[in-house]
Formats: C-alpha cells, structure tokens, sequence
C-alpha cells in the first residue's frame, strides 16, 4: 500500500518513543514554530558551544509525521558542527522538495532517509519539515551567540 | 417532500471519478466547500460562452443580457434568504461579505449609528471560524471599543447565562456563527437577538454552514446582516454574499469605493450610489454569481426543508455508528438536536492528520485541524479534530465507510 512508504515503521517508532523529547533548561537559542494550517506546534532548545550542537531538546505535538522526524533530525545533528548541520538540514529539504523522485542520501541523512515516502504527499511535506525549519533559525540564532 | 440521493448524484460529475487507485469517492468535507452540479457549472459555462460583457456599463446586447443574468441571479438569492432584491450584495467570499460590514463600521463618522468609540463594545463567540472573530477583534483594536464573546460549555453550547452583562447598553454590534463549523452547534438566536435589539446593537449572522444545509429566513430570524459563500452551497468560489436589512445598508457607510458605486464624482469629493451598487464597487464576479443563481435554483427545487431532514437522519445514523467506535470523542453535541451535519471527533491519541491520511487512502475525505476556529479548539482542550461534514450527496453508505475507516485507522496505528 501506498501509505505504508509515508507510514514506515521507523517513523512510527520515533512517534511512539520520542528521541530528545522534554525542553532542557539549557540553551544558547529557543525558537517555537506552528504549522498554521493544522495547529502542530513544536518548541526548540538548542544548545551550542564552540560551534558543536552539545544539545536538542524540544516539546510539541501534533501528527506522526512532524514528531518523528523532529526526534529523528534531534538525534541526527547532535554533537555536530553548525556547518555539518546545515548540511544534513540542506540534503532533507531536497529530499522533501523532490516529490517523490529522490531516495535520499543516507550518508548525511542515516535513518532520516525513510522520510522519502512522505515527499510523495504534499500535504505532509510541512509536516516534515516543522521540526527542521525550527532548527534551521535555531542555528541561525546560536550562531550569533556562540562566537 | 424527500429526494432520492442516488439521483442527487448523478447531477455532481464528480461523482463519477474513483479515488486513491480506483476507490469510490466518500465526499466528508462539503463542510469546507461543497461539490457542484451540472446546472451550476453549466450556468457559469454558458455566462462565458454566450452573454460574457461587464455588467450595467456598456450600450450593446452582451452587456444587456450579462446585465439581466447578473440581476436575475441577485433576485433568485433575495427569494433564497427571503430578502428584497437590493438588499442582496455579492461579494467575493463570505470572508469579504463581513470584513465589509466590519471596515464600512469602522468607516462611519461620528454621529452615524454604526460609529464605534471606545466606550463601546462588539460581542462575538467563542465557537467563530476565524472569519467571524478576526475582523470584530482587528475593528475592536483600531477604534478601542471593547470585544467581549460567549463562552462555549463543554456540551458545545453557548453559555448565554450571563447574556445581560455581556450584551450591554454600550454594545454596537453582536457576531455570531448561525452553525459552528467545528461542532455542528445550531445557536438559538432568538435569545441572542432579542437581547441585541433591546440595547440597539445590530446582529450580524455567519450563515455559512446554514444557509446550504437548512431554510434561512432573514425576515423570520430578524438578523440585520448575514453572510454566506456560494461555494458552501454547491455554487461556484469567488461569489458570496452579504445581505442587511435595507435602511441600515443606507446608513453604513462603502468599504471598497471605486467605479459603478458611485452616484457623483469632482476631483475632491464623491458620493455613493444606492444599494446594492454602494457596496459593489469594480467589476463584479458575473459568471460566478450567476452560478450561484443556478446553485439555490437547484437547491430550492429539492427543497431546502427536505434537505435539512435528509441531513437530520443521516446525522442521527452517523453519531450512533460512530458513538460505537472505542477510543472515539466526539467533540460537538452528543443528541441530534439543534445540530447540524457536521462530526467533529478526536480518535484516542490517533492524531487527526494520520486518521486524515489513513482514511484518504480508503477514498473517505475529511478535513483535519482546527478548522479556522483556533479558539475553540483550545475552548474544548483539543489540538485539532478530524471532521466528517455531511450533505445532500452523502447516504449512510459514507457513514459506514467512513466509519471502516476508522476501524481500519486504528488497526493500522496500533500495529506499534
């Protein structure tokens, strides 16, 4: 079935226990985003100390979709450069641009790949991408701070 | 007087087409726009095809007959809602029919009746789709006057206890939704404009997800405005209407001025055309107007008490079927009464996008979210719902559909 490329069991495993998930106290920038067309809110804490992500943390909810793939992307860029993060963040946004017709590359996306299915459905590209975009102006943020 | 659904939907071509890899199509959003029949899309073909001209200007044949079709579709919508003719307003959306009244409010110089300062208040719910609430808070905001709201109970009616303090001697105006959009509530207006017309404030109705589904008298409900889109109503996007009783339309000052509203122009000063025409500036949206005409024609040839009972037994089979599932809150009143056809409900922590997606993917289509009623979501403690909004193509075939699919979404989410 279809669904079954949106719905992997990756995906939902990330949904069910969630990677990074309760806000630390700790933090060079906190950004929250909503997905104004469904109501899905997430808040970002993102800690960097000479230019290395040292912590994600974040809180929301909303739909499997933009939960897993904000406890995916948690996991994904920690302990690394705000550069190599921008990387991996650069490398998802084409996948989730690529309607369907990109696998992703699992050297810089690991177990992100699986999010291929979802650039299938339109409609739940932004899902995917909450999490991701929260990061991005995090970065943007900690970058000031941090140096 | 009933009609036969299956020969309802044969007059919607949609129908014909299958869904998600050739499943039949369970239409469950008519909620957020209806689907439109052959007479509908026929009449706006035909505008175009045959008598396209911009309407009362030019001295030739297309622009008499586009006038004529223009006009004869703003009468058939004044016999729809029980109005006189220049007191139907065509608008682009339901959106823009209240923003208008809102704006021309905000428009009126000291001394009109409808000048708000800050002493004054606007009343409104909690239960408004944002297109009732935005426009009276942004209009509270720029002129100070206060907005004040009803609160919604958890049985998902209006707490209209303290009526007398929230609708006052300084209020102007009170906005209400005639039906929730999210809960299916029908609020019982007659108190509300009652109350209204004892301190002199005027009653502006959203009657969105009312004047499709159920007769709307605007005689009978004593409302002094009301608004609705076409295509709720199996009319075309881009027509909706704003109608208002005649000698307050008068009094309310033009929102968009421009060409054909006005009755005298120099250099420095302008005045305004009568109604309708005051509020009708530019180039109206003919063809689809024209649309409309043809959507209540054909909505009124089925009738539209026939309609509301078709909807009433399908809602009472759909919340029994659906009070079935386990897990299943349905958010909006539980008897099926003084409720329209529209079943909001969250699906144990299922999200609504994900059952939205599951039961696409069965060809049900519903709408996920919070519906443009961001308040009352939060009002009734739900981050969003998933919504099955019914009409007069659906049979209680969409609702056991509808309902496997739900059975079908928790099989499918509880595999982990």
């Amino acid at each position: 079935m279809e669904l079954d490329s949106l719905y992997q069991e990756v995906i939902l495993d990330h949904y069910k226990h969630p990677q990074h998930k309760g806000l630390s106290p700790v933090y060079t920038a906190q950004v929250s985003h909503v997905n104004t067309s469904c109501g899905d809110e997430i808040t970002l804490n993102l800690n960097v100390e000479n230019n290395v992500i040292t912590s994600i943390t974040w809180d929301g909810q909303g739909c499997s979709i933009s939960q897993a793939s904000v406890s995916m992307l948690s996991d994904l860029v920690t302990d690394k450069t705000l550069e190599q993060a921008d990387e991996i963040v650069k490398s998802f946004s084409e996948l989730m641009a690529s309607k369907g017709t990109a696998v992703g590359d699992p050297e810089i996306l690991e177990d992100a790949v699986v999010f291929a299915g979802v650039s299938k459905f339109p409609g739940r590209v932004k899902c995917a991408l909450l999490g991701w975009m929260a990061f991005k102006d995090a970065a943007i943020q900690s970058q000031g701070e941090s140096k | 007087m009933s009609f036969s659904v299956a020969d309802v939907r044969k007059d919607f071509p949609i129908f014909e087409r299958t869904i998600r890899d050739g499943k039949r199509l369970v239409y469950l959003d008519s909620g957020a726009t209806a689907q439109k029949p052959w007479v509908v899309i026929n009449a706006e073909s035909e505008f175009y095809s045959k008598h396209n001209a911009a309407v009362h200007r030019g001295a030739h044949q297309l622009a008499e007959e586009a006038t004529d079709a223009y006009e004869g579709a703003r009468a058939i919508v004044a016999e729809f809602l029980g109005a006189q003719d220049n007191e139907i307003i065509f608008t682009k959306s339901a959106t823009e029919s209240i923003n208008a009244v809102a704006y021309a409010m905000g428009n009126a110089e000291p001394g009109n009746r409808f000048a708000l300062t800050a002493s004054d208040s606007i009343v409104v719910t909690e239960m408004e789709h944002h297109a009732n609430l935005i426009p009276w808070q942004q209009l509270a905001k720029r002129t100070g006057a206060q907005l004040k709201w009803f609160n919604v109970m958890q049985d998902s009616r209006l707490d209209l206890s303290n009526i007398d303090q929230v609708i006052t001697a300084n209020t102007k105006v009170v906005a209400v939704t005639h039906q929730s959009n999210v809960l299916g509530t029908i609020n019982p207006l007659e108190a509300i404009v009652k109350r209204a017309h004892e301190v002199g404030a005027v009653v502006v109705l959203d009657a969105c997800q009312s004047v499709p589904h159920m007769s709307v008298n605007v005689a009978e409900l004593d409302v002094d405005f009301l608004a609705f889109s076409g295509h709720k109503a199996v009319g075309p996007t881009g027509v909706g209407v704003l109608w208002g009783k005649a000698a307050l339309l008068d009094e309310l000052p033009p929102f968009l001025t421009g060409g054909s509203m006005i009755e005298n122009v120099t250099m420095t000063t302008a005045t305004w055309a009568p109604v309708p025409q005051k509020f009708e500036a530019g180039v109206p949206n003919m063809a689809q107007a024209v649309g409309l005409g043809a959507a209540c024609k054909y909505l009124s040839q089925l009738g539209m008490d026939a309609i509301r009972d078709h909807e009433i037994a399908l809602t009472g089979y759909a919340l029994k079927k659906m009070s079935s599932i386990e897990g299943i809150r349905i958010v909006g009143p539980l008897e099926n009464v003084a409720r329209g056809a529209t079943v909001s409900f969250t699906l144990a922590d299922i999200h609504p996008h994900d059952i939205g997606q599951y039961v696409d993917s069965q060809g049900v289509a519903v709408r996920t979210g919070h519906h443009c009623a961001w308040p009352l979501a939060r009002a009734m403690n739900v981050p969003a719902t998933t919504r099955a909004s019914f009409y007069l193509y659906n049979d209680e075939s969409d609702v056991d559909a509808l309902v496997e699919a739900l059975l079908g979404a928790q099989k499918y989410f509880g595999r982990f």
